[in-house]
């Protein structure tokens, strides 16, 4: 079953058809998904949902798409890991990531363009189309590929080379577009305004961004059905820093979870860091900047959301950090080396803004907190090349080994001794 | 006749500049305010821009030369990230 009922302007409330559109005509608010929560309640239970599929197709009455029009991947169901050995790095009691770096094509973008696939089935459209700084254009190339539709993806041509392959392995018409970041933006505007695509962030986003709340289903289930203190989530455009808030509070409102308290607080790179600068501007008008970071998934210098995700700062006490590019680096590796998690480096922008959140005093030490790790490393390796430990080269004998082993011992405990 | 939907963005020192007078007045283009916020540090205004073509692209040039950040005003950025 599926219960949505209206596209309803966010800004003004004007109801539109469930058609592929995004924005209100009166005020150009973005539109969002309104739902019968009233029969969702009567139809969804815990019980029902733990004896569906181990993947987000089991919070399907919650979805705006028809699941018969899905094509399922496998996405979503990932790991909520307890990590004790980062915590006790980081000075928390208790911290949670969300893995979802296993997703299938190892990011989160899964979630939401398994739901805007569906949904571009249901409309009848036969082309899919989206422009991406990486993750979104694999999960497109993917599931594109997987449904036999035609699939036009556009990338900045800076992009790390895991994300390239990772998409044209798909064989999409794959465009990598020259110019400033504004120009890839101006232009793919200008292509959306008349093709017959299912555009996933422009005429199908309302569907699209839906599915980002399945983060938020399955963190509260896999807690045993309730919220955690605290979320850290990576803020790009700020839609799935929203949409994990709006998943918690419609699993409180159907029933499943009591209200949740969860204090939301949002990460990102100093070098595209418009949300967060507003927030500690204290202001919720935040000023677009010209991104310049190797957190290139991050790099949203206009965000869509940005204003809601300030809105919902205020809303919930929680708050943003930033993460200079060094620190994004060191993040990655200390969410490697403490819980073996490889993430990509809006991971690591993660993981670094959560340290300084504990450093700061903002999120407190007894605060149980869940942060969400939302793409894999493989895909920017060149973000970490030539930061870790060189490996030992050695010809094959025993003897080479045991010498380069205790070179390099003895080097490590004369670097230690140096240092303390 | 054509019409873009656009979002101008006021660093401080722009906030008194009657941009958006100054743009009706030098081009051929229609200004229609839909939504704005303005602050002691940032202000923006979400507009619709009525005209020929060519002559709202010479206004936006021209609004971009003043010093505004002028952005599609539905969408945010287009490319995506996280």
């Amino acid at each position: 079953m599926s219960f949505e009922t209206a596209l309803r302007c966010r800004e003004c409330g004007r109801e539109y058809p469930l058609d592929p559109i995004f924005s209100c005509e009166f005020c150009f608010g973005p539109l969002e998904v309104a739902y019968d929560y009233a029969a969702i309640r009567g139809s969804m239970t815990r019980e029902s949902i733990m004896a569906g599929p181990p993947t987000l197709w089991r919070y399907a009455d919650l979805l705006p798409c028809d699941p018969d029009f899905r094509v399922d991947l496998g996405t979503g169901f990932t790991p909520l890991v307890r990590a004790d050995r980062l915590a006790a790095r980081l000075g928390l009691d208790r911290l949670w990531l969300k893995n979802d770096t296993v997703n299938p094509t190892w990011s989160f973008k899964d979630r939401v363009v398994s739901v805007a696939i569906a949904r571009a089935r249901q409309f009848g459209f036969d082309a899919m189309a989206c422009a991406s700084t990486g993750n979104l254009a694999n999960s497109v190339a993917a599931h594109s590929s997987a449904a036999g539709m035609e699939a036009f993806v556009f990338i900045p041509s800076d992009l790390e080379q895991g994300k390239v392959v990772g998409s044209n392995v798909y064989d999409p018409t794959l465009v990598m577009v020259d110019g400033s970041y504004d120009d890839v933006n101006r232009l793919c505007t200008e292509l959306s305004a008349d093709r017959n695509w299912a555009f996933v962030n422009i005429n199908v986003r309302p569907y699209y961004a839906e599915g980002s709340r399945t983060l938020a289903f399955e963190v509260a289930e896999q807690l045993g059905w309730r919220a955690p203190d605290h979320i850290v989530a990576p803020l790009a455009s700020g839609s799935l820093y929203t949409k994990i808030w709006k998943g918690l509070k419609e699993f409180a409102d159907i029933g499943l979870i009591d209200e949740p308290h969860t204090r939301m607080s949002g990460a990102q790179a100093t070098g595209c860091s418009p949300i967060a600068k507003a927030y500690f501007d204290g202001t919720l008008n935040f000023v677009p900047q010209k991104p310049d970071t190797i957190a290139k998934s991050l790099a949203i210098g206009n965000p869509a959301d940005g204003y809601y995700a300030l809105k919902q700062m205020e809303e919930t006490d929680g708050g943003a950090e930033m993460a200079t590019d060094a620190e994004i680096v060191e993040g990655v590796k200390l969410l490697a080396e403490t819980e073996g998690i490889f993430a990509e480096t809006a991971g690591g922008v993660t993981i670094a803004c959560l340290k300084r959140m504990v450093e700061s005093g903002h999120i407190r030490k007894d605060e149980e907190t869940v942060a969400f790790i939302t793409g894999a490393g493989l895909k920017t390796i060149e973000a970490v090349q030539g930061e870790l430990t060189e490996p030992l080269h050695i010809a094959p004998n025993a003897q080479e080994f045991d010498e380069a082993f205790a070179a390099r011992s003895s080097a490590l405990a004369g670097a230690t001794a140096g240092g303390a | 006749m054509t019409s873009r939907r656009v979002r101008f963005t006021f660093e401080p020192d722009k906030i008194q500049q009657p941009v958006i007078y100054e743009l009706g007045h030098k081009f051929e283009v229609i200004t229609n305010i839909r939504m704005a916020d303005v602050d002691n540090s940032v202000g923006w205004v979400v507009l619709e821009l009525e005209g020929d073509a060519e002559e709202i692209g010479r206004s936006l040039e021209w609004a971009r030369e003043v010093g505004v950040r002028v952005d599609d005003a539905t969408l945010g950025d287009v490319v995506e990230g996280s």
